[in-house]
């Protein structure tokens, strides 16, 4: 089990938006949801290598900014074509005022 | 016993359609007709991507192991010679015959000819796959490339072209390039992107001559200019594919003509996709054609529900995108709808001119910048224009205000 990394300030993202995390090589969205809860998934759409942090979110679902590919970022789900293959998703949690990630 | 659903054209929208007629539980038969001898595949990459590549590989829609798992029957390399509609059977190039209860022409559109003489071996079109092998084959550093058309498949093979090192001259016979749907502010960004990588454009000037004797072309200008290239490649637009469903006797209207819930003048035969026009309801029903990749996925699974009876009205709004070098340029609607442009800048160059119609209707947003710059603002554009909102220009023009803010309103 890998340690938690922090991400960004709470309050470095809008409700109901995404921004883009970069750590060890590797690339990440991490979500804030209309509820107020924060997610992390993959930063790169399964289909064509997109980055979703470019995309747009409207409630659970983060829209590939390219080919509007969707997935649901909290489980992430695939939702619909271009893309069919899940998203992998990461384990979040705000420690004060701190977004973390478990990046396995 | 189902006769089946037939669906002619294994393109996006084809595709598209036989996964759709599955995954809504249609137990019938599914057969997808198809003349090339792929999978079906993803076209944009064609003028982008995989060109650059050293070796081009197909991007399918649907593997073997997909199509096989849907019980779904694809029939390559052959095309549909008649539609028989009293009889509910299409004939095929191969002398087979299928029967069915619900066809789809998804025939999609080709390349516009250059009505000329003196075309030969060096001068190619794009539409397929190996049409783009074709032409990778000649794109390598120190070759000389002419293309003939500033749209956007000649321009996105212009960059691609330029990116593997060969010499490239655009020809428009229009004053500028994009003419068509793109606004001239966009374009004007776009031809200078090209100028600065070294690319050769000549506007406004048609061609006199064309003559190839099969290992170089020279294109001859009606100012007297004369090109001589390697290849040239034509991209001067495309028309969509209506023969077998014109000798059907279908309604033929710049395309196969469709209704709302793109059924042809018979109601078992149905069509999408580049083939088809369609009214479309964001602009009180004007009957257009589309050719655009997001279109003929959209149009493939709304056809599917409807050969099962659902019953549902189009109602997306146009939306394409074109990638040249670093920049992404997205349209959301059609410009031609609107009267009057507010510019939103959203930094790094990147900005968005939003079109207004004379009620204030936003009809249209046309984007260019950076990578994905546009993208979430033409995304949150196109939900505008979709509910015909009036928003305040103030509102568009200024970053201080979201646009998400203004769906909600």
């Amino acid at each position: 089990m890998s340690d938690w990394v922090e991400a960004c300030d709470a309050t470095d993202i809008d409700e109901e938006d995404v921004m883009r995390f970069d750590h060890g090589g590797r690339t990440f969205a991490i979500y804030r949801s209309p509820d107020d809860e924060y997610f992390a998934t993959d930063g790169l759409c399964t289909h064509e290598k997109v980055h979703l942090a470019d995309g747009l979110v409207m409630d659970d679902i983060i829209e590939c900014p390219k080919h509007n590919g969707r997935f649901n970022y909290k489980t992430g789900a695939a939702r619909g074509a271009p893309v069919c293959v899940n998203l992998k998703t990461y384990p979040v949690k705000v420690d004060a005022g701190k977004v973390l990630v478990q990046i396995g | 016993m189902a006769r089946g659903m037939v669906i002619i054209g294994a393109g996006e929208c084809g595709g598209r359609a036989a996964l759709a007629l599955c995954d809504l539980g249609y137990d019938g038969p599914v057969t997808l007709v198809g003349d090339e001898p792929h999978l079906p595949y993803e076209r944009p990459p064609l003028s982008k991507e995989a060109m650059a590549s050293d070796a081009p590989e197909i991007k399918v829609i649907a593997s073997d192991e997909v199509l096989a798992g849907k019980s779904i029957r694809h029939i390559h390399s052959v095309q549909a010679v008649a539609i028989d509609r009293a009889a509910h059977t299409v004939r095929l190039s191969d002398g087979s015959v299928l029967p069915y209860d619900k066809l789809l022409l998804a025939t999609g559109s080709i390349p516009r000819k250059l009505p000329m003489p003196g075309l030969g071996a060096r001068c190619v079109y794009l539409r397929t796959f190996a049409d783009a092998l074709a032409i990778r084959a000649h794109l390598g550093a120190g070759n000389r490339i002419a293309v003939i058309g500033g749209g956007f498949i000649g321009l996105e093979l212009a960059a691609a072209a330029r990116k593997l090192g060969a010499s490239v001259t655009v020809i428009e016979a229009q004053l500028r390039i994009l003419m068509r749907g793109v606004p001239v502010e966009i374009a004007e960004i776009i031809h200078q992107a090209h100028i600065a990588e070294g690319v050769d454009i000549v506007c406004g000037e048609g061609i006199a001559s064309i003559a190839d004797d099969g290992r170089q072309v020279r294109v001859g200008l009606a100012g007297g200019r004369e090109i001589t290239a390697d290849l040239a490649i034509i991209g001067i637009g495309a028309i969509p594919v209506t023969g077998v469903a014109a000798e059907a006797g279908l309604t033929i209207d710049n395309g196969i003509a469709v209704d709302v819930e793109l059924r042809t003048s018979d109601p078992d035969i149905f069509a999408a996709g580049d083939c088809c026009s369609f009214p479309l309801a964001v602009y009180g029903g004007r009957r257009v054609r589309l050719e655009a990749w997001r279109n003929a996925q959209e149009q493939g699974a709304l056809a599917a529900k409807n050969m099962l009876g659902a019953g549902e009205a189009h109602a997306s709004v146009p939306w394409f995108w074109s990638d040249q070098y670093g920049l992404s340029l997205q349209i959301a609607g059609l410009s031609d709808e609107g009267k009057s442009t507010v510019r939103r800048d959203l930094g790094d160059g990147a900005f968005i001119l939003f079109h207004l119609a004379g009620d204030g209707r936003l009809v249209a947003a046309s984007g260019i910048g950076p990578g994905n710059a546009v993208a979430r603002d033409i995304r949150l554009a196109e939900m505008l224009i979709g509910k015909q909102a009036r928003p305040a220009p103030e509102a568009l023009e200024s970053q201080a205000v979201k646009l998400k803010s203004l769906l909600a309103a």
